[in-house]
């Protein structure tokens, strides 16, 4: 593996599946009593979260803590322009004590990309603006594969805001390699700009007519409206958003009981999923924020025990 | 006044090689017989093999003196006009105080003329404080001393129609004309960091489309229209900007139009690192839209070559990329990206490279003294070009106090061998005299 996960783009097959593998042994440490193992011990692993964060954050730090790394949060609120310190100065002051890993979320795409110019040590993307959040695409794959034992010749379809997705990125990004094929639906106004070439170049589908997709899916991931990121009124309102797009009642019924149902978080209940769905019996949601620690876990591991280490 | 100069063997515009003899800050003779001229007592610069050129003049720069020191002053910023062969800028409004009363210009004009190694001249705001809200003190900026002529609320939009309308009138009374910095805010607003395409769409930024200059342009064209007023289009961008010119030229609309080096040469490709660097407003464009420009200056559609030439501190630069400061360095640059892009190409020929670096942006921007032909009697402010050389341009050797150098690293075609302000060189064999 590279020595930083900025991008998915970053991994090879091989190296998914190597981490796949070891989030399984992680998965298994997580049911013991004692979750705990020693092979990242004396390491420091840093969460610096820019922006505010429950799951993903408490998500690496106990990844961290079960590997016996000494993991810290630090949460610099708002952006370091703001307080006036530049990015730059920011993260080699933390990076001067001595981290091993600097686990960064920011509100700006791209951030990850220039800290990991700056520091010496390992940076992991915890989600940089609407850009990537790659631990999540690993943990999303990692869920779907456990579920339907391969996403070779698999549909899976992805709904929402992806405009303001980082998720979508990630995600469009490595089900394709991993032989999903792959279906985005939105409206016109939350695709991504030029979305056409990109699909065309990438080999996803893109769709705004998520009844005629529904039916056809192994899978779907429901991606949440981002309203703190829409001050343009991408919809009329959100009824209308979830006529056209909510993971509804009559779309579940749809969909039938066998076809799983994943959901990044946080939910909009009632908008892009309604509760009936997001707590049906093939729900992955809950199984996804598991499989986060485990996934993290091994990624943290991979970037940071060595080459040849074994759990 | 110095020892007159005899600048031997040059070629000239539209003939041959000439000598050229200047004194008293004229050209005092222009002879096409070799060794026809006195040389004694005269300074020779031996000019063969260089092309001579009237000074060049910059429409657009950002010298950010008063307030932002630490990133350019009016010393450093001359220094660096005059290695870039200009022996004139106009220095935008938006520094800190607001370029926006007679007082605050006539402090830029004379903080220019104390440096002494280009003629300064201020660009005055078009709204107090480039609010966009009330009109600036115009007509006082136009009588004082400096004898503002251009204003811009340049870095923002003059966005209300109606203020846009009364400023284009207002400024009629003095021959002033309104530099506009095309972006409707409704369609590229405060997070708005990059081209709105592909690339964008991929790297999660967000982006501002060519379709928000264009509207500005156009409906400023017709705000033009109605005035019978002047109307400049600061740093254009876009295919469709050209469209509308051609058509705004085509209906006899007092419209005229400036480019950026850096937007007839980089493209939203360079985006793909997040380098800061490359953030610039508007921002680097496609490939067509590189095309449509190349072609537009080539014509005469679009008029002027202007840097936008904008400083910034290392740390300014130093944050996410949506986070970072607007603009990239310009001035050293620029006859270098031309003469790459169009002269090497053969769009423009020297004397077009005089059209649009140095007569038209002297005749936008009123300069009378500026951008005028090589002839006995007139300013001797001229710069004399290496056609034949080539620079690997190299950040750290910028007279600039600033690093936000796009070009870092990458050679360009031709080199200012000297310049000469009102007869005194300012700038002898790419060093400053």
């Amino acid at each position: 593996m590279n020595k930083h996960l900025l991008s998915v783009d970053d991994l090879t097959i091989d190296d998914v599946n190597t981490l796949f593998t070891t989030a399984a042994e992680m998965h298994d440490v997580q049911r013991r009593e004692v979750k705990k193992l020693p092979a990242l011990r004396g390491r420091t692993v840093i969460n610096l979260f820019f922006e505010d964060s429950t799951r993903t954050r408490s998500s690496f730090e106990l990844a961290g803590k079960w590997l016996s790394a000494d993991t810290i949060n630090l949460a610099g609120k708002g952006s370091s322009a703001s307080k006036g310190e530049s990015l730059r100065d920011t993260v080699l002051t933390i990076a001067s004590m001595g981290v091993d890993a600097l686990v960064i979320r920011h509100s700006a795409s791209g951030a990850c990309h220039q800290v990991a110019e700056w520091v010496d040590c390992s940076v992991v993307n915890a989600g940089d603006g609407t850009h990537e959040h790659p631990t999540q695409a690993l943990l999303d794959a990692y869920t779907l594969v456990r579920r339907l034992g391969t996403l070779e010749d698999k549909h899976i379809v992805l709904v929402g805001d992806l405009t303001h997705s980082r998720v979508f990125r990630s995600n469009v990004g490595l089900l394709g390699r991993l032989g999903a094929r792959v279906t985005v639906v939105a409206p016109p106004t939350l695709m991504p700009s030029g979305v056409e070439a990109w699909s065309a170049s990438a080999g996803f589908e893109t769709s705004y007519d998520l009844d005629e997709v529904l039916p056809k899916a192994d899978a779907v991931m429901m991606l949440r409206v981002q309203r703190e990121r829409m001050s343009g009124g991408f919809f009329p309102t959100a009824r209308e958003y979830t006529v056209g797009y909510g993971l509804t009642r009559d779309r579940l019924a749809v969909l039938g009981e066998e076809v799983p149902i994943c959901h990044p978080g946080p939910m909009n209940r009632g908008l892009e999923i309604a509760a009936d769905a997001a707590d049906a019996a093939q729900s992955l949601i809950l199984e996804q924020v598991s499989s986060g620690v485990a996934v993290r876990m091994s990624v943290l591991y991979h970037l940071l025990a060595g080459e040849g280490a074994s759990a | 006044m110095t020892d007159p100069i005899l600048i031997q063997g040059g070629s000239l515009l539209g003939g041959g090689a000439a000598d050229v003899l200047v004194a008293d800050g004229v050209i005092a003779a222009v002879s096409t017989t070799p060794g026809a001229l006195e040389t004694t007592g005269v300074r020779v610069i031996d000019a063969d093999g260089l092309v001579v050129l009237p000074g060049l003049v910059d429409l657009h720069t950002h010298l950010r003196e008063p307030g932002r020191e630490d990133a350019e002053t009016i010393r450093t910023g001359s220094h660096a006009a005059a290695l870039g062969g200009y022996t004139a800028v106009l220095a935008m409004a938006n520094t800190n105080p607001v370029t926006d009363t007679a007082e605050a210009a006539e402090r830029v004009h004379e903080l220019g003329r104390q440096v002494g190694v280009v003629d300064v001249q201020p660009v005055g705001a078009v709204t107090k404080g480039l609010a966009g809200e009330e009109l600036a003190e115009l007509g006082l900026m136009a009588r004082s001393r400096a004898g503002v002529r251009v204003f811009s609320d340049d870095g923002r939009c003059v966005q209300d129609a109606r203020v846009m309308r009364r400023a284009l009138e207002y400024v009629k009374a003095f021959g002033g004309v309104i530099s506009q910095h095309s972006q409707d805010s409704s369609l590229a607003g405060p997070e708005a960091c990059c081209h709105e395409g592909e690339i964008s769409g991929r790297l999660g930024l967000t982006g501002w489309p060519g379709v928000a200059e264009e509207v500005i342009v156009a409906r400023d064209v017709m705000l033009a229209r109605h005035t019978g007023s002047r109307v400049h289009v600061a740093h254009a961008s876009t295919a469709g900007t050209v469209e509308v010119l051609r058509w705004a030229r085509s209906q006899g609309i007092a419209v005229t139009a400036e480019v950026t080096p850096h937007h007839l040469l980089l493209t939203t490709e360079e985006l793909l690192g997040y380098d800061p660097t490359y953030k610039v407003n508007p921002p680097l464009r496609p490939a067509e839209d590189v095309e449509a420009l190349r072609d537009a200056l080539a014509d005469g559609t679009i008029d002027a070559v202007a840097t936008d030439h904008a400083p910034h501190a290392r740390h300014d630069k130093q944050h996410a990329f949506g986070d970072a400061a607007f603009g990239m360095l310009g001035l050293e640059t620029a006859l270098g990206v031309v003469a790459s892009v169009m002269v090497d190409s053969g769009r423009l020929d020297w004397a077009g490279v005089a059209r649009v670096m140095s007569h038209n942006p002297a005749r936008i921007a009123g300069l009378g003294g500026h951008g005028r032909p090589i002839e006995v009697g007139e300013p001797a402010h001229l710069t004399l070009i290496d056609p034949a050389a080539s620079v690997t341009v190299d950040r750290e050797a910028s007279a600039s106090l600033s690093r936000n150098n796009p070009w870092h690293g990458r050679t360009l075609s031709a080199a200012v061998h000297t310049t000469l302000l009102r007869g005194v060189p300012t700038v002898l064999e790419g060093k400053l005299a």
